[in-house]
């Protein structure tokens, strides 16, 4: 894994900089930490922070606490498919939690881990903004939502095939 | 059927492209404003509408715009705040995801009145696709003219940024939205100074929510007096409600804030009452954070009034026996929920949004948490009641951000109208772990601890 943006994603990279008042670069932070776990394997290893911070020119440390304090950024391998299931008030009154024992049955993990192959992670997370379309869980950029057994059922199939077809 | 002023045309096939929105009489709004409005009558419009922020607090918008610092040289910033977070509130999503060109029109009038040039849409990271939209949404009025230099003709420029953020309900907090828009952590400001004075970049800035600036687009197209005729008293205009939990319809529906909370539970053309033939048990009317009421308090208040779904009705009675509007998001729980267990996730949730700034919320956050998890675990004591009474209360009014008040206020309300069902779970240990309360507290329904 080289960590460094190849030249379409340093195109993102300025596109991002570039909707901010010159000196004030530091703000494409969250942005550009997005673009740098979509690009270097989901997740942000120290030197992808290290290399962010040399881009946007700013010390290392402010790109630590800003990763550390976010729940979207990865601090450790993830793996290729994130099922981030919510776990709040209108998602429980609306069963996540049968959901949640289902899917780690299905997984065979616990939430926080990633299956053998690489293949799932499981994680539980706060309120996603999807309350009336309960219970859901956010996949990458997508939420899959009104979730029952059949469906994750589907979902776990669909990703597996996934990969399947790119091998 | 009510009023719509904001999704009247969010069926029409295609209303999120360009020429559909405005074949539909899109930016007709923004061109009034730019081409025959000054920017004092902009405001003036507004202030007479009445509107109040939809995001949870209700300040009067107009108010907040003429707060606004004009000094000399000065960048100007209007930011939009669609860091929609907070738990059963999902309506700013729905009108972003399907009617992107109304916030756009919505954000250039506003912009044009504020004087921003460069005007941000921080939105939660999570609603990834819904910033792509928006992104598209810009690209196709900036090719139409009504984002980018000399718009109309005017000599006014405008440019539309969408940031993403990464995942923490405080950033939804305007200082902390701020600092996280400057690259940082979201950690609240201390006011003042206001954001109107130092705001982005320690420049004079002016957050409104989504809806809010949505709704500048009728306000401009009727006139603020017509507006402000809609609706009761200092609830005018429409509201979005976003609609949860154990009912046949959840959704978003926009609403005159004429209809009583009653007709809105239980008529089709909203949520379509109770799901699976259950009774209504508790609701929270605004948004996690507000106090919930247990389904007598709901429909009525405790002077025996019809209650209605607006901002002075839903808080009648303060937090003795009332609630909030907050931000709309509407939760309705069923005979078969628990209010130990679902004020659980609530603090759970608040702990883990907690920015650690503040002592009394930092730590009394994880308090409330654990008593809670043991009381749910069969574990509790009937002390843990008032212990956790005490910390709510150390936390309220002790924070720099309203982060902590919103952390005490659901564990203040599920003790005080649901007391007993928390003595059941401790009095209970075993019972309370393979079926609850049910709907016993109707016989007594208030209790407030000394």
């Amino acid at each position: 894994m080289s960590l460094q943006f190849n030249n379409e994603q340093l195109t993102e990279f300025k596109r991002l900089v570039a909707r901010y008042p010159e000196g004030k670069q530091k703000s494409a932070l969250l942005p550009v930490l997005h673009l740098a776990q979509d690009s270097f394997g989901g997740w942000l290893p120290t030197a992808a922070m290290d290399y962010v911070a040399v881009l946007l020119n700013i010390e290392p440390i402010e790109v630590y606490e800003v990763a550390t304090f976010y729940s979207m950024y990865n601090l450790k391998p993830v793996g290729k498919f994130v099922f981030e299931v919510c776990q709040t008030g209108p998602c429980m009154i609306s069963g996540s939690e049968n959901i949640i024992a289902y899917i780690q049955q299905q997984l065979g993990i616990k939430p926080g881990e990633t299956t053998k192959d690489g293949i799932f992670t499981l994680k539980l997370v706060e309120c996603l903004g999807a309350c009336g379309y309960a219970p859901m869980m956010q996949v990458g950029k997508i939420y899959r939502e009104h979730l029952t057994k059949e469906k994750v059922d589907a979902i776990i199939a669909e990703y597996r095939m996934q990969v399947a077809a790119q091998n | 059927m009510g009023v719509k002023l904001l999704l009247e045309k969010a069926n029409v096939p295609g209303i999120r492209t360009y020429d559909v929105y405005r074949r539909e009489g899109g930016y007709s709004a923004a061109e009034k404003a730019l081409k025959e409005m000054t920017i004092e009558s902009i405001v003036e419009e507004v202030k007479k509408s009445g509107l109040r922020g939809r995001g949870g607090a209700g300040f009067p918008a107009g108010m907040k715009w003429s707060f606004i610092a004009k000094p000399e040289g000065v960048p100007r910033h209007l930011v939009c705040n669609a860091d929609e977070s907070e738990p059963g509130t999902f309506k700013d999503r729905y009108l972003m995801e399907f009617l992107p060109h109304l916030l756009i029109e919505g954000l250039l009038i506003s912009s044009f009145a504020l004087g921003s040039n460069d005007t941000y849409i921080y939105i939660r990271g999570e609603y990834a696709w819904v910033a792509t939209i928006l992104e598209e949404a810009i690209e196709e009025a900036t090719k139409n003219g009504w984002l980018g230099k000399n718009i109309l003709g005017t000599g006014f420029d405008c440019m539309i940024h969408v940031h993403r953020g990464a995942g923490a309900y405080i950033c939804g907090e305007e200082t902390a939205l701020i600092e996280s828009l400057e690259g940082k952590r979201g950690n609240p400001r201390i006011k003042p100074p206001f954001p109107a004075i130092q705001g982005l970049w320690m420049r004079p800035t002016v957050v409104n929510n989504v809806e809010t600036l949505a709704a500048v687009v009728p306000i401009i197209k009727m006139g603020g007096d017509e507006y402000a005729k809609i609706g009761v008293g200092r609830s005018t205009g429409t509201k979005l409600i976003s609609a949860c939990g154990n009912i046949n319809k959840p959704g978003v529906y926009e609403i005159d804030m004429t209809i009583s909370v009653e007709d809105f539970i239980y008529s089709d053309e909203y949520c379509g009452g109770i799901a699976n033939g259950k009774k209504l048990k508790a609701c929270i009317p605004g948004g996690s954070s507000v106090p919930i009421l247990p389904a007598n308090l709901l429909l009525k208040t405790a002077k025996g009034e019809t209650r209605y779904m607006n901002y002075e009705s839903l808080s009648d009675g303060g937090f003795a026996t009332g609630s909030m509007m907050g931000s709309g998001g509407f939760i309705i729980l069923d005979e078969d929920q628990c209010i130990v267990k679902n004020t659980l996730t609530l603090a759970r949730f608040y702990r883990h949004e907690s920015c650690g700034q503040c002592s009394p919320c930092r730590e009394g956050t994880g308090w409330m948490e654990k008593i809670l998890q043991k009381i749910e675990a069969g574990k509790g004591e009937i002390s843990d009641i008032d212990l956790l009474w005490d910390i709510q209360r150390k936390i309220e009014g002790n924070t720099i951000c309203p982060l902590g008040d919103a952390a005490a206020w659901p564990v203040a309300a599920a003790i005080r109208h649901f007391r007993d069902e928390f003595e059941w779970h401790i009095n209970n240990r075993e019972l309370s772990q393979t079926s609850n309360f049910g709907l016993q507290h109707y016989a007594d329904p208030i209790h407030v601890p000394a």
